[in-house]
């Protein structure tokens, strides 16, 4: 069983909205210089996925794929810290400035020079860009089938079989491998590194492609090959004034608040 | 390219109607073909579907292909897609909106690869500038939001839910009404469902709901939380919760609102006991008014809101529900 695991890095995504600024001249957000760059959490889950998948099969290979600057090295240690087998880092200059369409085209190289592969797994969205575009696109282009918003994977009989979270309820669907499968945070907490794994990690495998290797042009790719561009970012104001409802008791707050909610028009 | 013309709407049915999404979606594409020229077409997929024309077509759509087969029921990526793509490529409209949900969120990414295009998701508004469109969507959580524009169409976009106004059905409205032919081969669809379990009532569900009660930390407990409960209940609103109450096994994962669980727009978001966290506040920044009830004045959610309660948000639950049973006489 080799299970592939998409990763990305981004900005620490607990940092608070004052913490972005905006490049009035690139009109586009960017984090402030030091804030930490993290594992995006649904990614992260993902990788927690295919460690249970370890688990209850007793032996499968894991092997991480990020797309990302040398910093990404980081990302990849830390899911190899949880106990994933093997990072490549896919990584050139000609990368920068992607989207969702480049960085799916990026990874379905990268798994193809992979292969053979039975499981592909990613989080659900990236929690920066929150598009959640890049699973469901790799699949088209590797022609697997995908199953979206995984809150449990297992591995039965050699296929997938995977309970989707939706917005009423669960599915449960099965499909042949090789599959992409997208994970969503209904899947739980993942582990914590343990010291064992974290001192392994240093001494696991991490390669490095770029474009030339995996057979790409850098008109492709990166900016050049993107099909959307972001014309400006901007902070969203929030200049609400809040209201306080006043009342002796619960009961007069509560009746007064009720009120406001009806003379607004919301009741 | 240059003779693509119109806007198409995907639209989901249930029990063989249109979800109410739909009419939100018709009545921007509407507004957008009045800005750049062109018809609007409505492709509703599902099972039983053929009295569905009418509304489409009374809610603003010029022309509706009906796709109305059992394999359209429930919802599976790869029968969508045989139904989708040769249409919209025979179509060539300038841009496909589809709601941003289970089906919109899997769908638009598969179909903007075969399509050649590129997707723009969780969408909250779509502009017709110098005769292109322009998108504005939130992302770091709803921290910062962009306007990008895309090189490439059609453009396949997912539209949050109640990001707009519905449309107003108008019954003497023209248009022309079509059954699509389709035969599509079973043995093509790779995934196959097992089961489906319908937890959550149409009105609770989160994505969809005008009201949602969310609770936290100060909810105490799972006792707080079935008093939450009963509170949504009582406004006819859905259940959330914050990370720290899922985590601590008050609330079940998919009630879980924030960055990292799920993302509502309601009219009414209504925060009992939390404080107001960034990551949770990503979840539901997107609601028209923020309505906190906490122990601190100085909880950082007051910063949200249009109105505030300093209290204890076990005890205002209950004089909540019966505020509202008083108000209602």
């Amino acid at each position: 069983m080799h299970i592939v695991v998409c990763i990305k890095q981004i900005p620490d995504p607990e940092m608070a909205p004052s913490q972005f600024r905006i490049d009035e001249e690139a009109k586009t957000a960017i984090p402030w210089p030091g804030s930490s760059l993290v594992l995006s959490p649904f990614d992260e889950q993902a990788v927690e996925a295919a460690l249970r998948i370890r688990d209850a099969l007793g032996e499968a290979k894991i092997t991480l794929i990020c797309l990302g600057s040398e910093q990404a090295r980081v990302a990849i240690k830390a899911g190899l810290s949880l106990g994933a087998d093997e990072g490549v880092l896919l990584s050139d200059p000609a990368f920068e400035g992607g989207d969702g369409t480049t960085t799916a085209l990026v990874l379905a190289r990268a798994i193809g020079k992979l292969a053979p592969f039975d499981l592909i797994l990613s989080g659900r969205q990236a929690a920066d860009t929150d598009a959640g575009v890049v699973g469901c696109g790799l699949a088209e282009l590797l022609s697997v089938a995908a199953v979206t918003f995984a809150k449990d994977v297992r591995i039965e009989d050699g296929r997938a079989r995977v309970v989707r979270a939706l917005a009423d309820g669960t599915e449960t669907v099965e499909a042949a491998l090789p599959a992409v499968v997208t994970v969503s945070h209904e899947l739980g907490p993942p582990r914590h590194a343990s010291l064992r794994e974290t001192m392994r990690a240093a001494r696991k495998p991490v390669d490095a492609w770029t474009a030339a290797d995996l057979g790409l042009q850098p008109s492709e790719v990166g900016q050049a090959g993107a099909r959307r561009v972001v014309e400006r970012q901007y902070v969203p104001t929030n200049d609400t004034a809040c209201e306080f409802v006043e009342g002796a008791t619960a009961q007069e707050q509560a009746a007064a608040l009720i009120e406001r909610l009806r003379e607004a028009d919301i009741l | 390219m240059t003779d693509r013309t119109g806007i198409v709407v995907l639209v989901e049915c249930e029990d063989g109607t249109p979800l109410p999404l739909a009419t939100e979606l018709l009545g921007l594409a509407r507004s957008l073909a009045r800005g750049i020229g062109g018809a609007v077409t409505a492709i509703a997929l599902g099972s039983g579907i053929a009295g569905a024309g009418d509304t489409l077509v009374a809610h603003g759509a010029d022309r509706v292909y009906l796709a109305d087969d059992p394999i359209f029921t429930p919802y599976r990526a790869d029968a969508w897609m045989a139904a989708l793509v040769e249409t919209l490529r025979d179509l060539a409209p300038i841009a496909v909106l589809v709601g941003h949900g289970d089906i919109g969120a899997d769908l638009a990414p598969r179909l903007a690869v075969r399509l050649e295009t590129a997707a723009v998701t969780n969408c909250i508004s779509v502009t017709a500038e110098d005769g292109g469109l322009q998108f504005t969507r939130p992302c770091y959580g709803g921290k910062v939001h962009e306007v990008v524009s895309l090189k490439t169409a059609p453009a396949i976009v997912t539209l949050r839910a109640k990001s707009h106004e519905p449309a107003t059905p108008d019954e003497g409205r023209q248009g022309e009404v079509t059954v699509l032919s389709l035969d599509i081969d079973p043995a093509s669809i790779r995934v196959r469902i097992v089961e489906r379990r319908r937890e959550i009532d149409a009105g609770q569900r989160l994505d969809t709901a005008r009201i949602v009660v969310s609770g936290g930390r100060g909810l105490d407990g799972a006792e707080g939380f079935h008093n939450a409960g009963n509170l949504a209940q009582a406004l006819g609103g859905a259940l959330g919760a914050s990370r720290v109450a899922c985590d601590l096994g008050w609330c079940p994962p998919s009630r879980q609102i924030g960055l990292s669980g799920r993302t509502v727009a309601p009219d009414l978001y209504l925060a009992l006991g939390i404080s107001g966290a960034a990551q949770h506040m990503s979840g539901c920044a997107g609601a028209k008014i923020i309505v906190a009830v906490n122990t601190d004045p100085d909880a950082p959610i007051f910063k949200y809101c249009r109105f505030g309660v300093v209290g204890d948000c076990k005890v205002l639950a209950g004089a909540l529900i019966d505020a509202i049973k008083n108000s209602e006489g």
